[in-house]
């Protein structure tokens, strides 16, 4: 018995490093592949390069005019998520502590959000109405939205939890509802908000169909186009390639090891229960 | 004390560039709008009918969708299930496999994919070269300009990047099976596949139910695995629904392309009622 239970544990222990390696190695050929020099990265392969190429990276931010488009990522992702979130812990404030048969049904409507498609067609003609159009508002606009149904349903939950004598003490003190929202009961949110926040923005970080869309000038692009038209003129450069790669997936990695406690409960509190 | 001009904020957005958008859709589907002119024509269903007609491609990219929707549903499940009980316990280093196991989910699906070009290339790509390496020459393959293989391929990097995100779910809802239950059938004589069948799975029943709804969103809505892979070559062998309204969109067919939105429009709300349902209920039981 004592054997067989400890054969299994190695083939697990087997299993899961096989399985964790097959998802490092792609990234680890990239790693790699961005310190070699062109020739040595003309076949995409594990061969160590001899030197390290560092320049690789100020060449990449050069040509590929990555500071430009980072700062674009940054205030997308950032701005679109702070409000995202602003706003959505206030609808599912009101939502989910009067409970009448509109607010349940408007609760289910912005669910419903999750599921819908977006129009592109006739979304110009509203991004035209509101005159968003090619404008890095409209981009953090539309990000926001598509970003609330999620966020709202997941603070939803959370707002459940926080007792409702918190708000009876602060009207009994003399809060109006802004007071009592921003200093009693938004403060108590920060656990949900900051899952919330992190998974906004890393989803729209990796978004680029919106862009693609509703942005007429390169100068505006976030970091996952522009990385992607760089390959498309640097194909045989593998080794710029994979350095641009590098310094754009740079930036979600450290907020993912940074913040994966709050992703991964975050992301379960929206489908398990405790 | 509760006013609903919070909700209204949020709730507006919403309105004006969700869901005004879906409705426009509605009628506009119906007529033959375009880029080039500026008069916009009823035509009633013509833009279904060329959807659903035989000479043309659309059908094909409904059909793909629905494999590939079918396919990642199948797989990701499977392996997320599989990765979720392997790193639950009695292994070593638990959380760092967890954290790896779950990387290549925050990769934007732009970078995977040009990643992923350069591993399927056939001369010198990573799974060429390896298959050579062992002598299994016969075996190497044009991964993403073969007919038989570039869908395959693609479903085989999609469930590269997704099978992660499915296995935190069903982890947490691993942990969430109460240990004395295990116990229980320890002392009934259960063997591990026994207690497999006939604890964990039906106590994941809810956890599953959730990844399927949200793999069967994604599925249906894939578009950049597609765009940077193969963009629905070669010819239009890979097409999917979304690739198709990318490319009425270039060509500037904003009718056929707002009808195809339209289709998918109403297969998902359908699907998406039935899912906040769902959600809904749990979040009120909970």
């Amino acid at each position: 018995m004592n054997m067989t239970k400890r054969l299994k544990s190695i083939l697990m222990n087997i299993a899961v490093g096989l399985f964790s390696l097959v998802c490092l190695i792609p990234i680890l050929l990239i790693v790699i592949n961005g310190l070699k020099t062109a020739p040595e990265a003309s076949s995409m392969s594990f061969h160590l390069p001899k030197t390290l190429a560092f320049d690789n990276f100020s060449v990449v931010v050069e040509k590929g005019k990555l500071g430009q488009s980072f700062l674009n990522s940054l205030l997308y992702s950032g701005l679109a998520s702070a409000l995202c979130i602003l706003f959505s812990s206030m609808a599912a404030y009101s939502l989910s502590r009067n409970k009448t048969r509109l607010n349940r049904f408007l609760f289910l409507f912005i669910l419903l959000g999750i599921a819908l498609p977006i129009n592109y067609f006739t979304l110009i003609d509203v991004m035209k109405w509101t005159e968003l159009i090619n404008t890095r508002a409209g981009i953090v606009v539309l990000y926001m939205v598509t970003q609330i149904p999620f966020s709202v349903f997941i603070l939803y939950g959370f707002i459940g939890g926080i007792p409702k004598e918190l708000d009876e003490a602060g009207v009994i003190d003399g809060c109006g509802p802004q007071r009592l929202y921003f200093s009693v009961i938004f403060p108590m949110l920060q656990p949900a908000a900051v899952t919330v926040f992190i998974l906004s923005f890393l989803n729209t970080w990796n978004e680029f169909l919106l862009p693609l869309y509703y942005l007429n000038s390169a100068s505006k692009w976030p970091m996952t186009l522009a990385v992607y038209n760089f390959f498309g003129q640097f194909q045989q450069s593998w080794n710029l390639v994979s350095a641009d790669i590098l310094l754009t997936i740079l930036p979600v990695v450290v907020v993912y090891l940074l913040g994966q406690r709050f992703i991964i409960s975050g992301m379960t509190s929206g489908s398990v229960k405790g | 004390m509760y006013p609903f001009y919070f909700i209204a904020v949020a709730l507006g957005f919403y309105v004006v560039f969700a869901v005004v958008p879906s409705l426009m859709g509605l009628y506009y589907s119906l007529t033959d709008w375009s880029s080039f002119t500026r008069e916009i024509n009823f035509v009633g269903l013509d833009n279904f009918k060329t959807i659903f007609s035989k000479d043309e491609n659309y059908m094909h990219g409904i059909q793909n969708t629905l494999v590939f929707t079918v396919s990642t549903i199948v797989l990701k499940t499977v392996f997320g299930l599989l990765l979720a009980v392997l790193v639950n316990k009695g292994i070593k280093f638990k959380n760092l496999h967890r954290v790896i196991l779950f990387m290549p989910s925050i990769i934007p699906m732009l970078v995977v994919g040009i990643i992923f070009k350069s591993v399927f290339e056939p001369q010198y790509g990573l799974i060429n070269e390896a298959l050579r390496a062992v002598g299994l020459e016969q075996w190497t393959q044009h991964w993403l300009t073969d007919i038989r293989w570039a869908f395959k391929s693609i479903i085989a990097v999609d469930v590269w990047k997704g099978a992660g995100y499915i296995m935190v779910i069903l982890l947490a809802g691993l942990q969430a099976v109460p240990h004395s239950y295990y116990e229980a059938a320890d002392i009934d004589g259960a063997g591990a596949w026994m207690k497999f069948k006939q604890i964990t799975l039906p106590l994941l029943m809810p956890s599953l139910t959730v990844t399927t709804v949200l793999n069967l969103l994604y599925g249906l809505k894939v578009f950049d695995t597609v765009y940077v892979l193969t963009n629905g070559g070669p010819g239009y062998a890979t097409e999917v629904v979304y690739t198709q309204v990318f490319s009425q969109f270039t060509l500037g067919s904003y009718g056929v392309g707002t009808a195809l939105i339209t289709v998918l429009f109403i297969a998902m709300a359908a699907l998406g009622y039935f899912a906040v349902r769902l959600m809904s209920r749990e979040e009120q039981t909970g």
